[in-house]
């Protein structure tokens, strides 16, 4: 067999995956924002700054799990079977954050406040169900007899939890850096101010999570610390001491894009790092992408239509966002 | 919860979110069709009507798509947390077949939504058609797909079982399965249907309260037509679909019948009401017209139907649930017959928009629609059970091994937050059907859209009435 279908649907998986991230993770740090910024006209601006996009950036979402069910069906069960209900609060969450986006700008005033709550809320539990799950995931999930054998409350841990607050702070600091980049004025300011703070518990969170994942998983450490991978994979912890460092002094030179882009390649490099240690395992720790991929026929159907849809949906995706770029203020409205 | 068990709260959830999720798509797909054949008059006509209808119904269409997108996003997760042993056994069939309905509603998302929802008078009237169009074509796309995957687990075949689990060996046997060109013809009916009703009836509110303009006639007209012509082609469907589950799925037909056992040489009565007791194995209080079950199901005077009893206790559907159901489902069904034979009449007359006793029942079968559809669809799921998969998996192997207490918190979650907030969008769809459509809307560019510097591109920005307006900003003659 010439092709590896199961390689090729991973690698497509975690690049949705990753649009996902990136993509939701500044809309929703927007939400967790929201409680920062008291003015009226400031919020819609920051609302404004994602109006356009942000539909489309869950779509990454529904899309991760269609794919998942198609390519990797064992993948799709006894993960979701395992993280049932974090994986619920996080979609309730998406759902209350969804509607309440569009009925804000349709509500009166007087009954603004309740889709603030509303926003705010849903953008909160996502974010911190989202942070859960990952850190359920990355703790691993045991399987018996291809199905899941641990218990209902298994992913409630305190690796998870922290996760979950981990994750909060990086949307934050990723919708921080995107309005500094998108706005201008008292909002933008008050942004640049934040960001600092934001970047130092960023860079804290992260490197407890770094720790406790090879401190709690001997096969992680493994990964990592065993030669001669160490040398392979030092850049990516070293490329984070560099780009958070490069990130502070943009946030001090008060520049525009510096600071949302280097929150994109230090959440990109954290991803990375997540990928090493967790490779090939699709199931942490131990089921891979081959044992739990679709037959053939399966993966290369789907693959068919991947291929042509996907890249349509990109460039579509890159065309809105051009089209929506440079400074929102308060004159423009996109509801 | 109320002594049940685990799996009869994952059918319920899974129930429940389905139910709520179907009325948005069913609408989608009916109106998209709508809107194309209102651009499509417009542009061969060019009279103002057709294009106010447009943008009338537009802007319905978009709130509603918004909300059948929200209440997707659970549905694409729901298969792996609740029914993870069905997911697994039959993933490699149902999954890609899901995975295609994602892409293709992404592809018409990201395409030509867009276009059409903020396009008008911005590109070409061509290139604005053609992009209606395509909504319309991708809607019903997405329907092949999802009924592709349904219809699949009612009469499966192209596949064969290796260590346990379900594996594709022919896809066009997959896709084409028996029951799915009658499901796929009936549930794409159905949604023209629920639409032309729904629209039927928002005319008809209008006109109520005195508010007559040509629009509101048009549509009125347009309903009716649909009504007259759709309905009783749906019926014929319908028996052929009947007729289709008769040879794949017979204990369905049986338990929807009420038909219990089968008396040498008699022919099968219809039972036209009754109560069929489970437990009693018996339909109780049952009235009957002899001979006509089997006139209908196997087009003879003597052949017989098969009766339940003829299959073991475990394998046999509720009788109670489907008999009603399907009654419901059919008594609506007749009702839009009549309903079409009547407005022939009164517009012979030419009282068509006068007639209140005909305005107001038009009122009232205005969500008969979704009511056949949801009708519809329980009877056909709750007629396969205890099958997940015909005759390959149960749905009590199916479902994830969580809790009672797990299973009662998240239903009890799903029915606060689905009422709340859908309760919210559908009164905001509501709010816009009582604007009625607007003389002239539509001559000017519509604001927004992509391509455009600046502008939302949202389907639910492509409405942007005030939620809480005051009636009187309604009150418009």
């Amino acid at each position: 067999m010439g092709i590896d279908l199961s390689l090729i649907w991973a690698i497509i998986i975690a690049f949705g995956v990753m649009m996902y991230v990136v993509m939701d993770g500044f809309d929703l740090g927007i939400g967790i924002l929201f409680p920062f910024i008291k003015d009226k006209s400031e919020r819609d601006v920051m609302m404004n700054t994602v109006a356009p996009v942000w539909d489309g950036n869950e779509t990454w979402l529904v899309l991760g799990g269609a794919a998942l069910f198609g390519a990797f069906p064992l993948a799709y069960a006894v993960v979701l079977d395992a993280l049932y209900l974090p994986l619920i609060f996080m979609l309730l969450g998406l759902i209350f954050r969804g509607v309440a986006f569009e009925f804000r700008f349709k509500a009166k005033a007087d009954k603004q406040h309740i889709w603030d709550k509303a926003f705010i809320g849903g953008s909160l539990t996502a974010t911190f169900f989202q942070g859960v799950t990952l850190g359920a995931y990355i703790d691993g999930i045991p399987v018996v007899n291809r199905t899941y054998a641990g218990a209902a409350l298994d992913w409630l841990t305190p690796f998870s939890l922290f996760c979950g607050v981990a994750l909060i702070a990086a949307y934050a600091l990723l919708g921080c850096t995107w309005l500094i980049m998108k706005t201008e004025g008292r909002l933008q300011q008050h942004m640049h101010d934040m960001a600092r703070p934001l970047v130092f518990v960023v860079l804290a969170v992260t490197g407890i999570v770094s720790l406790w994942t090879p401190l709690a998983h001997a096969e992680i450490a493994h990964r990592w610390f065993s030669l001669p991978n160490l040398f392979w994979f030092l850049p990516v912890p070293g490329l984070v001491v560099l780009c958070t460092w490069a990130l502070l002094r943009a946030v001090r030179n008060n520049a525009n894009y510096a600071p949302f882009l280097l929150t994109l390649t230090l959440i990109f490099l954290g991803y990375s790092g997540l990928g090493i240690s967790l490779w090939p395992n699709i199931i942490p720790p131990s089921v891979t992408i081959w044992d739990a991929a679709s037959p053939p026929q399966s993966q290369a159907f789907i693959l068919v239509g991947a291929l042509f849809i996907i890249p349509f949906i990109l460039m579509y995706t890159a065309w809105s966002y051009y089209v929506f770029r440079g400074k929102v203020t308060a004159e423009d409205g996109y509801h | 919860m109320f002594g049940l068990e685990a799996i009869d709260l994952a059918r319920i959830q899974f129930a429940f979110t389905i139910s709520f999720h179907i009325i948005f798509p069913a609408i989608t797909i009916g109106l998209a069709s709508y809107l194309a054949v209102l651009e499509g008059l417009w542009l061969k006509t060019e009279q103002p009507v057709y294009r106010d209808l447009y943008h009338f119904w537009s802007k319905i269409f978009a709130v509603n798509f918004g909300m059948g997108v929200v209440s997707g996003l659970v549905m694409a997760y729901q298969f792996g947390t609740n029914w993870s042993a069905f997911s697994d056994f039959a993933g490699a069939v149902t999954g890609p077949l899901l995975t295609y309905e994602v892409l293709t509603a992404f592809f018409l998302e990201a395409g030509f939504l867009g276009v059409m929802l903020f396009g008008w008078n911005r590109v070409g009237p061509g290139l604005h058609f053609f992009s209606t169009l395509m909504v319309a074509v991708g809607t019903l796309i997405s329907t092949f797909w999802i009924l592709a995957s349904n219809s699949w687990m009612q009469t499966p075949q192209g596949f064969e079982i290796v260590d346990g689990r379900v594996i594709p060996v022919d896809w066009l046997a997959v896709i084409f399965n028996p029951s799915f060109p009658y499901r796929l013809l009936h549930m794409a009916t159905a949604a023209f249907l629920a639409t032309a009703f729904f629209v039927g009836a928002s005319a008809a509110w209008h006109l109520l309260r005195g508010r007559d303009n040509p629009a509101v006639r048009k549509m009125l007209s347009m309903a009716m037509w649909m009504a007259l012509i759709v309905a009783p082609v749906q019926a014929v469907i319908g028996d052929f679909h009947g007729l289709n589950t008769l040879e794949h799925q017979p204990a369905k037909i049986a338990a929807i019948e009420g038909h219990w056992e089968n008396p040498p040489g008699e022919a099968t009565p219809l039972i036209l009401f009754g109560w069929p007791d489970m437990e009693r194995e018996e339909t109780r209080f049952k009235v009957e017209i002899p001979k006509l079950g089997s006139l209908i199901l196997t087009h003879s005077l003597d052949k017989q139907v098969p009766a339940l009893k003829e299959f073991p206790k475990e394998d046999r559907p509720n009788s109670t649930i489907v008999f009603w159901s399907f009654r419901i489902m059919v008594g609506l069904g007749l009702l839009m017959i009549l309903m079409g034979g009547w407005a022939l009449l009164l517009r012979m007359r030419g009282k068509l928009f006068e007639n209140r006793a005909f305005l107001n029942m038009a009122l009232w079968m205005g969500p008969s629609g979704l009511i056949a559809i949801l009708a519809g669809w329980f009877t056909t799921e709750v007629g396969r059970q205890p099958w997940v998969v015909y005759g390959l998996m149960r749905t009590a192997d199916a479902a994830s091994d969580h809790s009672v207490g797990h299973m009662s918190l998240t239903l009890i979650l799903f029915v606060v937050v689905y009422f709340a907030l859908f309760g919210v969008g559908l009164g905001y769809m509501m709010r816009l059907v009582r604007k009625g459509p607007v003389v002239g809307e539509g001559s000017q560019a519509s604001d927004g859209g992509p391509g455009q510097k600046r502008t939302p591109s949202r389907p639910l920005s492509a409405a942007s009435e005030d939620m809480d307006a005051t009636d009187s900003q309604t009150e418009r003659t």
